[in-house]
């Protein structure tokens, strides 16, 4: 088990689950980041945050520190 | 019976349709596509949401189509979000309930879309699911069986190409028949379990009468932020506070933990929904959307385009928009030229009637629409970039930077804009959805140094700061290098963001507790942008700025206007030398008689006329309201080292800085034409002494004192007026008036201290 945000560029990475039920958990859930769904890393922004990813074919931007709140199982 | 019969004859009732969808779905071209370019445009009360108003007409029906702000989802967190599920649910007081709702999708990326749309379901009120970017889905490969899906959803799908303007009869055709249909009651997302869990909760919250909605109380269960918990029970409500603790309990041990179920639920139903309705071809995996977001996002290319297009956009709002700003100004001037009779007869008698005419109200709308070039210009910008999904980016770009002040990425192109002028900036912080990221934006907006500064700066920097180079060389005429005029220039800028970034983490901490603001958002794909959009936004923002923030300046001008003219200035000397003007004013038209108009004692006479006249303006103002204002306030201005003229010229220059140039030429007896380059201004002010004494009034400390004070102070009446319209209130502006200008009084005083003592 690890967590989003230490994903290398180009991996992939099942969710296990979102910490938090805060409005950022929260927000994370709503944006579809829930359990078994597939996350890819495409690359980060020039100077190295935030993370662009790809799910459930469209692109969503975290921040390293956002991305920190979903666990995964590296694929 | 007369009532009876007015009522079989009237119109059927107004009938309305709320929009709703993501951020990036098209919302806004759809609702253009239906109403055209006639919007109402508005703000509920006590919030910083637009309201947007359209009429459409179906088939011979008249509609009016609420535009709701872009959303990922109907779960209220803040004041802002309810708005959007109390317009749904009929419980915004000056709003009438929705007879059905539009739900604009995405095509190619429905699944995410869907979230929303099983929310809006629940509403219970007629929908129709309005399918967009369907182009842009085929173009990667993904093909949408619309008529699968309205099966499945048990609702209209509608594809349609809002921009080219296909597919929107059969919506009109489909939005007619769902207004008529009856309210729904759909199969709900959620296991019986939780919607019993539900149910309780909404018999609860309505015993003794209540009338909450169902969909509220199932919000009260998910919503762990508290804001639902907040707005729907009283403090003292405790039971029914239990009760949710409870139910929650409950559902987290039947393996449904709040908040995450919703999601789960949703995206469940989601996948049923979607069964068989989207086929993809796995052909290519990269679209051209994915090689320009290479480009784009890339490490040193997509940085040089970034900076190569910010360059651009800055630019033009400094120098495109100059031609206009100059053509503005020329017709205001020959207007009043025209009133004032410069070339021939004067069209009215001078008095206190056309000075309002020519130096208030001319003056005022002037003032007003001296504005619009640079808001057009960079709300064109601001709209390209919206629609061609590249806004994303760039706050995807600028993120890293800003996230350590507080702020998010999106708040950098406001900011940037405000170099040129805060209003466009200020109007620009609408981009950012949440409530206090944007007000904090608004809030330090003001502190970049605008463009309307730079006379101010230029005046005194010329007259006292001398030229010498700090460091490089001369050749002959050309100087290369870095000359102490240009770092006391770089350090006005300095001055605005060193104050804006520490305001930003002041407020932070206290007055907009909070946060960094999130960066969960999607990055759009890349499309080509719509002439319409792009036009109908432009318009849109210039319109809402005359209307709403217009009337403002132009009362404020008109004020201002008031306080240099009365009381009228009537003494023994203006007698003696208004006097003096009639008696030359005899002997001139004597000479022009005699065809003598080049004679050297005909520009003698015309001299001293003209000197007179600069010498009562000067009078005028300096005895006027506004001086004796100056007068009273000398004992407060005097730790910045100024005296009452300087104190005289800051006042006037409230409304807006810039005149500070022109008042300071009144009251040195030059006349309001003077400008920052002019040699005479310079002059006078290096020679400038205090009343009664022979000591110099300018040097290095004051003029340093004066250029501090004003790039920090918010002498603007027009940034207020468009803060009061963005935040609907007008505690803001009040707010951003006492701050900058406590602001600029200290930073203006150490200044003043500290280097008179260091200069000696």
């Amino acid at each position: 088990m690890s967590l989003l945000s230490d994903l290398p560029i180009g991996g992939r990475a099942k969710v296990i689950g979102v910490a938090g039920a805060d409005s950022v958990g929260v927000r994370l859930l709503e944006m579809g980041l829930i359990p078994g769904v597939e996350v890819h890393l495409l690359g980060t922004a020039p100077l190295g945050d935030p993370l662009e990813f790809e799910l459930r074919g469209y692109r969503l931007s975290l921040r390293r520190s956002e991305a920190a709140r979903v666990e995964v199982e590296v694929d | 019976m007369e009532t009876a019969s007015h009522i079989a004859h009237s119109p059927a009732k107004a009938l309305t349709v709320a929009l709703v969808g993501n951020p990036n779905t098209g919302k806004s071209t759809v609702f253009t596509a239906l109403a055209g370019v006639r919007q109402r445009v508005g703000n509920y009360p006590g919030v910083t949401v637009e309201k947007k108003i359209g009429r459409a007409n179906l088939s011979g029906r008249v509609v009016d189509l609420i535009d709701l702000p872009g959303t990922y989802s109907l779960a209220p967190r803040s004041p802002d979000e309810m708005v959007t599920v109390d317009v749904l649910l009929g419980r915004q007081a000056d709003t009438v309930r929705p007879d059905s709702v539009l739900c604009i999708v995405d095509a190619s990326n429905l699944e995410r879309n869907l979230y929303l749309v099983s929310q809006a379901l629940e509403l219970g009120l007629p929908t129709v699911v309005v399918l967009t970017m369907v182009d842009l889905a085929e173009a990667r490969g993904i093909h949408v069986d619309a008529a699968r899906l309205a099966r499945q959803l048990g609702v209209p799908v509608v594809p349609i190409a809002a921009h080219r303007r296909k597919g929107l009869e059969p919506l009109r055709a489909a939005l007619t028949k769902a207004i008529d249909s009856p309210r729904r009651s759909d199969a709900s997302p959620f296991s019986a379990e939780f919607q019993r869990e539900v149910n309780d909760l909404h018999v609860r919250l309505n015993v003794g009468g209540g009338n909450t909605p169902r969909f509220l109380a199932e919000r009260l269960l998910l919503d762990t932020s508290g804001y639902i918990e907040g707005d729907l029970l009283r403090p003292e409500d405790r039971a029914t506070r239990e009760a949710l603790a409870a139910a929650r309990k409950r559902l987290a041990d039947a393996g449904q933990p709040v908040p995450a179920v919703e999601a789960i639920a949703r995206y469940g139903w989601a996948a049923k929904v979607l069964d068989r309705v989207v086929t993809r071809q796995t052909t290519s995996a990269t679209t051209l959307s994915d090689r320009i977001d290479r480009v784009l996002c890339h490490k040193v290319l997509g940085v040089l385009i970034f900076i190569a297009l910010m360059f651009v956009m800055f630019q033009s709002i400094f120098s495109w928009a100059a031609p206009a700003m100059d053509a503005i100004d020329a017709a205001k001037s020959a207007l009043v030229e025209w009133i004032e009779g410069a070339s021939g007869e004067p069209l009215m008698e001078d008095g206190p009637l056309r000075s309002l005419i020519t130096s208030g109200m001319i003056e005022g709308v002037g003032s007003v629409l001296i504005f619009l070039p640079q808001i057009l210009i960079l709300f064109t910008f601001i709209a390209i970039l919206e629609d061609c999904g590249y806004m994303a980016r760039a706050a995807y770009l600028m993120d890293k930077l800003m996230a350590p002040i507080g702020l998010s990425g999106k708040s950098f192109i406001p900011l940037l804009s405000s170099f040129a002028c805060a209003i466009p900036g200020v109007m620009a912080a609408r981009v950012i959805e949440n409530r206090r990221d944007r007000l904090l934006t608004i809030l330090v907006a003001p502190l970049m140094s605008c463009s309307a500064r730079l006379p101010v700066y230029t005046l005194l920097i010329a007259a006292f700061i001398p030229g010498t180079l700090l460091i490089g060389t001369t050749f002959g005429d050309w100087e290369i290098g870095i000359g102490l005029q240009g770092a006391a220039m770089f350090a006005m800028y300095l001055v605005g963001i060193v104050a804006a970034v520490s305001m930003t983490l002041v407020f932070r901490r206290t007055i907009l507790k909070g946060e960094t603001p999130p960066f969960v958002m999607e990055l759009p794909s890349y499309k080509m942008p719509s002439l319409r959009v792009v036009v109908s936004r432009v318009v849109d923002r210039g319109w809402a700025f005359v209307r709403r923030a217009g009337t403002l300046i132009f009362a404020v001008m008109v004020l201002v206007w008031a306080a240099t003219y009365y009381p009228r200035l009537d003494t023994e000397e203006s007698r003696t030398l208004l006097a003096e003007q009639t008696e030359l004013e005899t002997k001139i038209a004597a000479l022009a008689g005699a065809g003598r108009e080049e004679s050297p004692e005909y520009a003698a006479l015309a001299e001293r006329h003209d000197e007179i006249d600069k010498h009562l303006a000067g009078e005028q103002v300096r005895n006027s309201y506004l001086g004796r204002a100056g007068h009273w306030i000398e004992p407060v201005v005097e730790p910045l080292g100024w005296d009452w003229r300087i104190g005289c010229a800051a006042i006037a220059s409230f409304p807006a800085r810039e005149v500070i140039v022109g008042t300071l030429g009144v009251l040195y007896d030059l006349g309001a034409e003077e400008d920052e380059a002019s040699d005479t201004l310079r002059e006078k002010l290096q020679n400038a002494t205090w009343d009664g004494t022979g000591e110099k009034v300018y040097g290095v400390p004051v003029a340093l004192s004066i250029m501090v004070f004003f790039a920090l102070c918010c002498q603007c009446a027009a940034t207020l007026a468009v803060i009061k319209r963005e935040t609907n209130s007008w505690r803001w502006p009040a707010f951003t008036f006492a701050y900058m200008t406590t602001l600029a009084y200290f930073a203006a005083m150490s200044t003043y201290q500290v280097a008179s003592r260091a200069l000696g």
